[in-house]
């Protein structure tokens, strides 16, 4: 049969190979952030849930505070505040179990002091005095990530290890709107998707990376969107809705344990600091923006729903201040010890066994520690 | 006497063999990579290991550099041992984030509490007629990270030893595999592996008293062709093949750079800002007063790879290298 001969029995078909993967319907975030707090919701939250939340709320907020003044006696070197964003950092926190991971950024020593890690140690890093204050090991907390979004891959590495060999863990990993735009932050959801690894990624959108706002960070319809691209659930959560944040990770690190695989989820909160106390956040944003945040608080969101309800009275919120003070005085006077540093840790842990390179170098400094040891005596 | 005939060998067949003993031994090792499983990799190296040991143990990866080392950071830091196979050189930046951020400094970071025992195998070199991005030494990079072993073997029994002792590490590894020298044969006998030699050791690969050339992974054999070719010229060569860059084994070259009296580096790797300068540098150092000339660098230009229809004359060959030995100032001799 000639080609001219076929005219007319041409019928375009699909591509072979082609099926639909994945129904995204199920995947697509709610259209609005989920909230509890002065919703219906609320009748069936658990009210001591909703105490011991309050009670971490007041707790993070009076050490983000006592954070931010450490840094201007000059015990802290910087600190990136979570003032506005404790909700999220407590119930990061509190979700998971003993045998869970967390993965924290920068901005998260609250939520890796909410998970039981000793405040002087989580603030290490920010004093200046070693990289990871604590054993990761001893609280399943990895150390504070600073290069954006980096983390996120490590949870999903572990996590799918700890699949492999049998165990029950769960990653929950943090990161910011800004990091959302790093490539890591990519491979990481596509590698968890595709493994269907135990994750949950928080990401805490608190409306700025440093100066530059979501706008120019993104065109997606929101951050819980771009779950669908990978083949997860997105959720979208109020983030200073304390109940609303606790319920949704909740969720997902029960989703996720159960062999559901990854979710993603983005908590809408506000930076009501600077991104740390060395940066002036007049220059990109008008204190109007602030206030309406302000008028969202986590703490008192959280205070006026129990005290409505009858659940908090001016002795429970006396006790809890008091309680978060206790804490403060004990960071502030552990904080003014000056620590104890040892130079010749520089090539402590570089290496299993120091290369014969390093030993030359360890030398080097011990022979400069020991001149400037003589002089000083000489000085004297 | 000895009973096993033996057989010559490629050098992918001694990695093969060397991975695969490495898993059977311990259940933690695990094999991940981009077509690492059902095809056996690019270069076959992971031949037949998925079926062997499963697709959890030997696994075919998304497509993404930084996610496989992301998440073989996270599986080392659950107790796994992950071998990472990065499928060519100049593949393997854009895990570098990872690389220097995390696996390099994770020891560190923590005061020991979580060091990764991670090998990252990254074919590299070029001879291979490889197009645009397949041909690189990116063996400085990492060299100037701290935290990392860097090794490269330039033998079959080598590639096998070094690589068994690189897993076995608990320091994260970058294990550099010569592409031009996977199909390269030995005698060696698989039964009977080599010992696994602990990494930092050089080795004199030809004795000589003439001069010293120092050299590593693809490099070696171009040396030893050219220390056979020098001899009608009257030299007599030696030939320091170093197979860990990090650690360095100052002992083994100094010692023979003290014997000879000259040396010359030879690798791919571009001369500025490549590892000749500091080779150059620490023998200089050490060795000053048995110099008799200056230590001088053979390597490729301080060009982008070439396309390869030129590489060849990027490549130092035999005849750079014996013009160089040319210019050891032998006249003050006589």
């Amino acid at each position: 049969m000639t080609v001219m001969e076929q005219r007319g029995a041409y019928r375009p078909t699909p591509p072979p190979a082609w099926q639909p993967r994945t129904d995204p319907a199920p995947l697509l975030p709610d259209a609005e952030p989920y909230r509890v707090l002065g919703t219906k919701a609320a009748d069936r939250a658990d009210p001591e849930l909703l105490r011991a939340l309050y009670a971490r709320l007041v707790h993070g907020r009076r050490y983000n505070a006592q954070a931010t003044a450490l840094t201007k006696q000059g015990r802290l070197a910087v600190y990136p505040s979570s003032t506005g964003q404790e909700a999220c950092e407590v119930a990061a926190a509190l979700v998971l179990q003993e045998q869970d991971w967390l993965f924290p950024s920068y901005r998260d020593t609250l939520a890796v002091v909410a998970r039981g890690v000793d405040p002087v140690q989580a603030l290490t890093l920010l004093r200046g005095d070693w990289h990871t204050g604590y054993d990761p090991y001893e609280h399943r907390v990895a150390p504070l990530s600073t290069p954006l979004a980096t983390q996120l891959p490590h949870a999903v590495g572990l996590a799918h290890a700890a699949r492999l060999k049998g165990d029950d863990v769960v990653a929950l990993a943090m990161v910011g709107d800004g990091g959302t735009s790093e490539g890591d932050f990519h491979e990481a959801l596509n590698f968890a998707a595709v493994w269907q690894a135990p994750v949950v990624f928080l990401v805490q959108n608190n409306g700025f990376a440093i100066s530059v706002p979501l706008a120019k960070q993104t065109a997606a319809p929101s951050l819980a969107h771009k779950a669908v691209g990978y083949g997860m659930p997105g959720r979208l959560v109020d983030g200073n809705d304390a109940a609303a944040v606790h319920e949704v990770l909740s969720d997902a690190v029960r989703h996720a344990r159960a062999g559901g695989g990854p979710t993603l989820v983005e908590a809408i909160t506000y930076r009501v600091d600077a991104h740390t106390n060395a940066d002036d956040a007049t220059r990109y944003r008008g204190e109007a923006e602030v206030e309406t945040w302000r008028a969202h608080d986590p703490v008192e969101l959280l205070e006026r729903e129990l005290t409505e309800r009858g659940l908090l009275d001016e002795d429970g919120i006396r006790a809890a201040r008091e309680d978060a003070e206790t804490m403060a005085a004990d960071l502030r006077a552990r904080m003014n010890q000056d620590p104890v540093l040892d130079p010749m840790d520089l090539f402590a842990h570089v290496y299993a066994e120091p290369t014969p390179q390093l030993r030359e170098q360890q030398e080097q400094l011990r022979a400069e520690l020991e001149a400037e040891a003589e002089s000083e005596g000489t000085h004297r | 006497m000895t009973t096993v005939a033996v057989r010559p060998a490629t050098m992918a067949q001694a990695l093969t063999r060397a991975l695969r003993d490495a898993m059977a031994a311990d259940p933690a090792v695990h094999v991940m990579g981009e077509d690492v499983g059902t095809l056996g990799g690019v270069f076959r190296v992971t031949d037949g290991l998925a079926k062997e040991f499963g697709e959890d143990r030997c696994t075919d990866t998304p497509l993404a550099e930084a996610g496989i080392l992301g998440t073989a950071v996270g599986m080392a830091m659950y107790g796994l041992r992950p071998v990472v196979e990065m499928q060519f050189d100049a593949f393997a930046y854009p895990a570098f984030e990872q690389l220097v951020s995390h696996v390099a400094r994770m020891r560190n970071r923590t005061r020991g509490a979580m060091p990764l025992p991670l090998t990252i195998r990254v074919p590299y070199g070029g001879g291979i007629g490889g197009v645009e991005h397949h041909s690189d030494s990116s063996e400085a990079y990492y060299m100037a990270t701290p935290g990392l072993h860097v090794v490269t073997p330039a033998t079959v029994a080598d590639a096998y030893g070094l690589l068994r002792a690189a897993i076995a590490s608990d320091d994260p590894v970058v294990f550099l595999e010569p592409k031009r020298l996977y199909w390269s044969k030995d005698a060696w006998n698989p039964e009977e592996p080599t010992p696994v030699e602990p990494i930092g050791r050089a080795v004199v690969r030809r004795s000589g008293r003439s001069a010293t050339l120092i050299t590593y992974g693809p490099s070696v054999v171009v040396c030893l062709e050219a220390a056979e070719a020098a001899r009608a010229e009257g030299w007599d060569l030696e030939v320091v093949d170093l197979r860990s860059l990090v650690p360095f084994d100052d002992e083994t070259v100094c010692a023979s750079v003290r014997r000879t009296g000259r040396a010359v580096v030879v690798h791919e790797s571009g001369s500025f800002g490549g590892p000749g300068g500091e080779i150059a540098a620490r023998v200089t150092e050490r060795c000053f007063h048995h110099l008799e000339a200056p230590v001088l660098r053979v390597a490729g230009f301080d060009v982008p790879y070439p396309p390869p229809m030129l590489e060849r004359h990027h490549l130092p060959g035999v005849d750079r290298i014996l013009d160089a030995v040319g210019r050891l100032q032998w006249e003050a001799e006589s």
